[in-house]
């Protein structure tokens, strides 16, 4: 079950967007793309779903190629979740996530019993029963998210691709999409925002500058200060969570511009990537 | 149906509908008059009346998740200004005279191929059509064969014009029985083929990405959809003008009744766009007796209040909010 980039490369309207991206997501672990915007990581993800059509390079699952099969048996292998949106015209929760079904499904085929269990199971399974008749659009982001995801297990595909899923959402839903997400035990590989919510749930990193991976591995190998100068730009420190001990960023104001405080209350700032 | 049939300005009961309906089925016609009224006259202006209310309705809600937009209908992406340049050049200046009564037909769906082809290859951008492309390059091209149309009729003589205007308004009046067959199989057949598209349509309404990572190829689908629901559209304009805001409203009304899941929206569309469209064509040609209204006045006029009334009750179902 597990996914693979080899030399991936992909092009839009004529311009290299990333290059040479190879990556391996083992069994059931959840690896995270790091970057900054624009960096080509939600261009990776959709290279993997079919958005767009690599100008190079092979997207293998178990060692098969995955853009050789037809999208509906691809579909059945690989789920996504991405940002979450707004329906022009409203299905309610459990019409959303029945469309999950889709690629198990011919064209006169109806919805089963086994389809209804199905989605009934993905709905309890993100906590959404109360909300399964509600339209989908009149949900909070959260709980919108919440719904994609359920859409996805319904999908029964043992991969999931995430591009930033915890956008524009609280930190409480940030936590529990990500908490949800890799309670499900497959394989996942996810474009997140956020390093040090990143580095509490995945089990490697990729960092992406410029469509290229600058390093990857384990969370506290790859997310340093310097790496993060090297791929944002800006200068942070990088401490130890308290309780996990993953690497924690905490973002540092520019040395041009002072802070307002008076220099007394100024603790000395310890040397850039010596953090954690 | 059958009240289509028996009401007109000789009136026939249920009863006498049916029973010449069962003569003809069963091969030996009668010769009354109230025969030649329901036989020759309204039964196949009423076919043809439910056909292109099917059609107009499923293209209509095809079109609105091909391009994401609730505004759109199946005249949006430019088909039927391209088919009114083609009828208007028919009617003014007797092109394909030699065609007879199928001049019309034809010159609307040449006129209609075209502007499909016209919006097709402008709106494309590599593999895909996107949706705002689609409805700029359908609002563009629409304007510019509608001045087209203007300029046609400018130069056209009066009398012609007249018809020309008639025939814009849209109407089931010259349905005859060797016109019916062809536009209906046609109509049939593409509305079976859409009925079938239900659960892709659902995905693609969610937005191309998400329908990608369901399994549709997407490109294909909304290649197939603009192409499929611009034909639909052509056929409808030529055997009966343009009959707006069928297409716009019935599938709105149909998605407040039973939700968006486009599994019951086609079916449950086409069985109400197809009476919708009679019980207009049957206040068309009654209200104003002996006189006929086109029927696009008549479908504008009943659809717009039901529309405002259902989106005032149930607000919440229609616009993106965050």
């Amino acid at each position: 079950m597990s996914l693979e980039l080899q030399d991936l490369s992909v092009d839009i309207a004529g311009r290299r967007i990333v290059s040479d991206i190879s990556l391996t997501v083992p069994d059931g672990s959840f690896a995270g793309l790091l970057g900054p915007n624009g960096s080509g990581k939600s261009t990776i993800l959709k290279a993997i779903y079919r958005v767009h059509r690599p100008a190079a390079g092979r997207v293998l699952l178990d060692d098969a190629d995955l853009l050789s099969l037809r999208p509906k048996d691809a579909a059945r292998r690989v789920a996504v979740v991405a940002q979450e949106f707004a329906l022009e015209f409203d299905f309610t929760v459990v019409e959303m996530v029945m469309i999950g079904r889709t690629p198990h499904k011919r064209a006169f085929d109806r919805d089963g019993e086994a389809d209804r269990a199905i989605v009934d199971q993905a709905i309890e399974r993100v906590g959404c029963q109360d909300l399964a008749h509600r339209g989908f659009n009149t949900l909070s982001g959260g709980e919108k998210q919440r719904v994609l995801i359920a859409q996805a297990i319904a999908q029964e595909a043992d991969h999931l691709i995430l591009d930033e899923p915890t956008n524009h959402l609280d930190i409480r839903y940030q936590v529990e999409i990500l908490e949800l997400v890799s309670a499900l035990g497959i394989t996942v590989l996810a474009a997140i925002h956020d390093l040090s919510l990143a580095a509490l749930f995945c089990d490697t990193v990729h960092l992406i500058a410029d469509g290229r991976i600058i390093a990857g591995g384990p969370p506290e190998s790859v997310i340093t200060a310097g790496s993060v100068r090297d791929a944002y730009g800006t200068d942070v420190l990088v401490i130890s969570h308290p309780e996990t001990g993953t690497p924690h960023l905490i973002p540092r104001r520019s040395r041009s511009t002072p802070a307002p405080s008076s220099p007394a209350a100024h603790p000395p700032v310890p040397p850039a990537g010596t953090g954690y | 149906m059958i009240m289509g049939v028996a009401i007109g300005s000789v009136s026939l009961s249920p009863g006498a509908v049916w029973g010449v309906i069962v003569d003809h089925l069963a091969g030996h016609p009668g010769n009354s008059v109230a025969d030649a009224i329901v036989w020759e006259i309204r039964l196949p202006r009423v076919l043809l009346a439910a056909v292109v209310g099917a059609a107009l309705t499923t293209a209509g809600t095809v079109v609105q998740v091909l391009v994401r937009n609730a505004l759109a209908d199946p005249f949006l992406l430019g088909v039927s200004s391209g088919a009114s340049v083609g009828a208007t050049a028919v009617l003014l200046f007797g092109a394909f005279a030699s065609l007879g009564f199928w001049a019309i037909s034809v010159g609307s769906v040449l006129g209609a191929l075209g502007a499909m082809a016209a919006v097709f290859l402008v709106s494309r951008q590599g593999p895909t059509l996107s949706p705002t492309q689609l409805i700029l390059c359908g609002v563009v091209l629409s304007a510019l064969f509608e001045s087209v149309t203007s300029f046609l009729i400018f130069r056209g003589n009066p009398q012609a014009t007249q018809s020309v205007l008639f025939w814009l308004l849209g109407s089931f009046g010259l349905a005859t029985w060797p016109q019916l067959p062809i536009p209906a199989i046609a109509l049939g057949v593409a509305i079976g083929y859409l009925l079938t598209l239900g659960r892709s349509l659902n995905a693609l309404a969610m937005g191309s990405e998400p329908a990608a990572a369901l399994g549709t190829d997407v490109h294909q689908l909304r290649r197939n959809l603009f192409i499929i629901t611009s034909l639909m559209a052509g056929v409808a304009v030529a055997v009966s003008g343009i009959i707006g805001f069928v297409g716009l409203v019935v599938p709105h009304i149909v998605r407040l009744m039973v939700g968006s899941d486009h599994r019951r929206v086609l079916p449950v569309g086409a069985v109400f766009g197809a009476s919708f469209m009679v019980l207009g064509d049957l206040l068309a040609r009654t209200i104003v007796a002996p006189q006929e209204m086109p029927i696009g006045v008549i479908t504008a006029f009943i659809g717009a209040p039901t529309l405002i009334i259902l989106i005032r009750r149930r607000p919440y179902l229609y616009g993106a909010r965050g």
